[in-house]
C-alpha cells in the first residue's frame, strides 16, 4: 500500500466508515504488522488535533461574526469610562500645578525657540540641491538609452511619464525599501527597478520629511524575495576620513562611487545626517551608503551646489529610530533591520557584486 | 444560587455552537466585560480579545459532557475574564495588578490550564497548517474545518472529480501530518 492509500484507509478505519469485512481485514493487518498500528495511533492523535482545531476555528469564527452582527446593530457600543479613574483624581487634585508647570515650560519654549530664530544664521536653502534626478531630461539626452529604457517601461503603461528618479534599496528581504523623501514627494506612482531593468510596483508606507527618509514596500507578484541581505545596518557614527563607498542609478544603470567620512554632521550641524566628500549626481539620492564592513552607515541625500564633493547622507540610526516609532502605529508590518553585515572580510569588489542586487532605481510618477 | 434550567440549556447550546445561543450570551455579557477592562487601564480591542477568550474556555468547557455549571454563566464568563485580564496586566506590567471589580468572582484556575492546554495544542496545529501552503491549506480547512463534501471541494477548486480532489486532499494530509508531527515535537 503506498502512503496515501494508507492514509485513506486508516482514516476510514478511525472514522468508523468501513464495511464489516474491510474492518476485519484491517484489524487483522494491524496485529501483523506493528508499523501499521503505530501509524494508525499516529493518525488516531492527528486527526482528533484538526478535529480540535476545527472546532476551534469554526466557534472563533462564530464569535467574529456574531461581535460584527451586534455591532452593526448596535446592540454592543463603545462605552465611555464612567467611574473616575486614578488618574483623573491625580489630575483634578495637581490641575492648578500642572497649570502653573505648563504656562511656565510654554513662555520659556517660546522664548528659546525665539532666540533661536533671531540668532541662527539664515540657512542658504538654495545653496543646497536634493539629488533626485530628473529622468525627462535624460531621456532626451540620449535615444539609445532610450530605446533601452522603453524596453524595461513595460510595466509601467504607456503614456504614464515617469518624472523623477533616485535610489532605494532594502532593508528588510521581504521586500521593504528605503529611500529620500524627497525623491517620492508628490508621488502617484512608484515603480522601483532593479539592476536586471525589472520593473516593480511598489507603495510608500511612511515618509519623514525630517530626517529625509522614505519607507516603500514592494507589491508585486513577480518580485521574488532574496533570502537574507548581505549588508547590516549601522547604529553607531563613523569615525572622521572612514572610507565609505555608495551605489545608486545617477544613469539607468547602477554606478559605483567612493569617498570618506569627512563631517559628523551635515549641512549647519544638522546632527541628523553627516557630511561625505565623495562624488554623487542627481538619482544617487536614496542610495546607501556603506562603510569597510559592509555595514550601512547612512542613506545619501543631498549635495552642497555651492561646493565640490560635498554630500550629505543621514544616518542609518535614523532608519532604526523610525521603524521603531512606526512599530505602534503601522501593525502588521514588522521590519527587521540586520546589526551585523555578512560581506565584512571580503573584498570590495566582491561586497559590491553582493550589494548591488538589492539597490534599486526609483521612478516616480507624479499624480 | 440555583441554576435555572433555562441557563442549562443555554450552556448546552453553546457548546454545540449555536449561533443563536453564542449571541444571547454575547448580548447579556459583553457589556459588564467590556466595562470591567476598559476601567481597568483596557481598551476596546483588548475588551473585545478578553470577552471571545472568555467564551473560549466556556465553550470548551460546555462541550464537555460531565462540566456542571456551578455559578451563574453571567459570574462564570466574568471570572473567567477578570483572570485573563489579570494575567495580561502582569505580562506587560503596565500597572500593578490590582483591579477594580464589578461582580461575583468564582476561583476558574482549573479551567484556565484546561484552556492553556488546549491553546498550546491548537497552536501547533495552527502553526503546521501555516507551513503546508496554497492550495493544501484552503483543501484541508474546507475539509475539516467547514465540514464540505468532496463534490463541493472538487467543484470549487477546479478539480475534474471528487476522486482527484480526494486524492489531492490524501497528499496534503500525508505533508500535513508530518509537519504537525515535526511542530509537535519541537514544542
Amino acid at each position: 500500500m503506498d502512503q496515501l492509500q494508507l492514509a485513506e484507509s486508516v482514516e476510514k478505519y478511525l472514522k468508523g466508515e468501513m464495511s464489516e469485512s474491510e474492518k476485519l481485514a484491517f484489524e487483522e493487518l494491524r496485529k501483523s504488522e506493528p508499523e501499521l498500528d503505530q501509524m494508525v495511533v499516529e493518525y488516531h492523535y492527528f486527526l482528533e488535533q484538526i478535529d480540535g482545531y476545527g472546532t476551534v476555528r469554526r466557534f472563533k469564527s462564530n464569535l467574529y461574526d456574531t461581535h460584527q452582527t451586534l455591532q452593526e446593530d448596535g446592540q454592543i457600543k463603545e462605552i465611555k469610562i464612567k467611574t473616575t479613574a486614578k488618574i483623573i483624581n491625580l489630575w483634578s487634585r495637581y490641575r492648578r500645578v500642572v497649570a502653573v508647570a505648563a504656562s511656565i515650560a510654554g513662555i520659556t519654549a517660546l522664548f528659546i525657540s525665539g532666540m533661536i530664530t533671531i540668532f541662527t544664521p539664515k540657512a542658504p536653502f538654495g545653496d543646497i540641491e536634493e539629488l533626485r534626478r530628473k529622468v525627462s531630461t535624460l531621456e532626451k539626452q540620449s535615444t539609445t538609452q532610450r530605446v533601452e529604457f522603453n524596453k524595461f517601461k513595460k510595466k509601467i503603461e504607456p503614456g504614464v511619464s515617469v518624472k523623477f528618479g533616485g535610489t532605494s534599496f532594502l532593508i528588510d528581504a521581504k521586500g521593504y525599501l528605503v529611500t529620500s523623501a524627497h525623491v517620492v514627494k508628490g508621488a502617484k506612482k512608484i515603480y522601483v527597478q532593479n539592476q536586471h531593468g525589472e520593473d516593480f510596483l511598489a507603495e510608500i508606507l511612511h515618509v519623514d520629511p525630517v530626517t529625509d527618509i522614505a519607507i516603500i514596500k514592494i507589491n508585486d507578484e513577480d518580485f521574488k524575495a532574496p533570502k537574507q541581505l548581505p549588508y547590516g545596518f549601522s547604529k553607531t557614527t563613523t569615525d572622521l576620513s572612514e572610507p565609505l563607498y555608495t551605489l545608486g542609478y545617477p544613469k539607468d544603470e547602477i554606478v559605483y562611487n567612493e569617498g570618506y567620512l569627512s563631517a559628523k554632521t551635515g549641512m549647519n550641524g544638522d546632527t541628523i545626517a553627516c557630511q561625505l566628500a565623495i562624488s554623487a549626481n542627481p538619482g544617487n539620492s536614496g542610495g546607501p551608503v556603506l562603510n569597510k564592513y559592509g555595514e550601512v552607515i547612512g542613506i545619501l541625500n543631498a549635495r552642497q551646489a555651492s561646493a565640490n564633493g560635498v554630500v550629505f547622507a543621514t544616518k542609518s540610526k535614523n532608519i532604526y529610530r523610525l521603524l521603531e516609532s512606526l512599530k505602534e502605529s503601522k501593525e502588521g508590518h514588522t521590519i527587521k533591520l540586520r546589526n551585523n553585515s555578512s560581506i565584512k572580510g571580503v573584498s570590495r569588489s566582491q561586497q559590491v557584486k553582493k550589494v548591488q542586487d538589492h539597490v534599486y532605481m526609483v521612478k516616480v510618477v507624479l499624480g | 444560587m440555583a441554576i435555572t434550567e433555562q441557563e442549562k440549556a443555554v450552556l448546552k447550546a453553546v457548546g454545540s455552537n449555536d449561533k443563536n445561543a453564542i449571541e444571547s450570551v454575547y448580548k447579556e455579557n459583553y457589556g459588564l466585560i467590556q466595562y470591567f477592562v476598559i476601567n481597568n487601564n483596557g481598551t476596546e480591542d483588548d475588551a473585545r480579545d478578553i470577552f471571545q477568550e472568555a467564551m473560549m474556555v466556556f465553550y470548551q468547557k460546555a462541550k464537555s459532557p460531565d462540566f456542571e455549571l456551578t455559578c451563574q454563566i453571567k459570574t462564570y464568563l466574568y471570572s473567567v475574564a477578570r483572570r485573563l485580564w489579570l494575567k495580561k496586566l502582569q505580562y506587560s506590567r503596565r500597572i500593578e495588578t490590582q483591579v477594580e471589580n464589578f461582580g461575583n468572582i468564582v476561583p476558574v484556575e482549573e479551567d484556565l490550564e484546561d484552556h492553556e492546554k488546549l491553546t498550546k495544542q491548537y497552536m501547533v496545529m495552527r502553526t503546521a497548517m501555516g507551513k503546508i501552503g496554497e492550495p493544501c491549506k484552503s483543501l484541508i480547512e474546507a475539509f475539516y474545518v467547514h465540514h464540505k463534501n468532496m463534490q463541493e471541494i472538487a467543484s470549487f477548486f477546479g478539480y475534474t472529480n471528487a476522486d482527484n480532489a480526494k486524492n489531492q486532499k490524501y497528499k496534503c494530509l500525508v505533508r500535513l501530518k508530518k509537519l504537525f508531527f515535526a511542530q509537535y515535537k519541537n514544542s
